[in-house]
């Protein structure tokens, strides 16, 4: 897995590429957290993802809902065929701001 | 008369889980399921072996074995592992309308498996998990 930040507007950006595994995704939370402790409003752009696993998407909950409790914003973009299908699973498509490019948030 | 797709025995690690989901791709593909069904059974299988390296080995270290094989109509997925024996009356899956972290891999086990045991092992020294699919 890679994992990577940018800033966009007043948006960062936690890009997450490969396999979100329990072996690489104490990373991808540790990144999604610290930006939303650090008062951001973040997106995590799923597009490069090939497999998520629950622990995976039990990263994506928890900045859902510090995002929440933090008054700030979280969304997914540009989600890949194989993270829908987990978080269909999960029920969690309809739970989760998801938009197909970063612009539809930050031009919203 | 079942027929043994593959067999291996790995050690119970995150670092393993790529090679578990190539196996089971592999042998999925072998078995001539379809390529959306092939990655459900992925799914499947992952979820398996995280919650037996997270719970059921905790924090200490053993081995898995990995077996697939193939009979009329079935292919199934069995996973041994050789820790502290877990009592599968409590491993359920949870209510999905709480959303909170965790949790969530026993349900997608149950979801694109048409089939699932859990036993202890014969000499009652850890835990089997047997995921069956059809494939009419």
């Amino acid at each position: 897995m890679e994992c990577s930040t940018s800033q966009e507007g007043d948006y960062v950006i936690v890009t997450l590429k490969g396999e979100v595994d329990l072996h690489y995704s104490p990373e991808a939370r540790k990144q999604i957290l610290e930006q939303l402790k650090n008062n951001k409003h973040v997106l995590v752009d799923l597009s490069g993802v090939e497999y998520i696993d629950s622990s995976g998407i039990a990263s994506l909950v928890e900045g859902f809902q510090l995002a929440r409790s933090s008054k700030l914003e979280f969304g997914l973009v540009g989600v890949s065929d194989a993270a829908r299908q987990v978080l269909e699973l999960a029920r969690l498509d309809k739970v989760f701001q998801i938009k197909a490019t970063v612009a539809e948030f930050t031009e919203a | 008369m079942s027929q043994t797709i593959l067999h291996k025995r790995f050690k119970a690690h995150t670092d393993q889980l790529k090679q578990l989901r190539d196996w089971v791709r592999e042998s999925a593909c072998k078995a001539g399921l379809a390529d959306d069904r092939i990655e459900q059974v992925v799914i499947g299988v992952n979820e398996a072996c995280m919650n037996i390296i997270e719970h059921a080995y905790n924090k200490d270290s053993g081995d898995i074995i990995f077996d697939v094989t193939q009979e009329t109509g079935q292919l199934t997925f069995q996973l041994t592992d050789f820790a502290k024996a877990v009592d599968s009356s409590c491993i359920k899956p949870r209510k999905l309308d709480d959303i909170r972290p965790g949790g969530l891999g026993v349900h997608f086990i149950h979801e694109v498996m048409d089939k699932v045991e859990y036993q202890p092992s014969e000499d009652g020294k850890g835990n089997i998990i047997k995921m069956v699919i059809t494939t009419d």
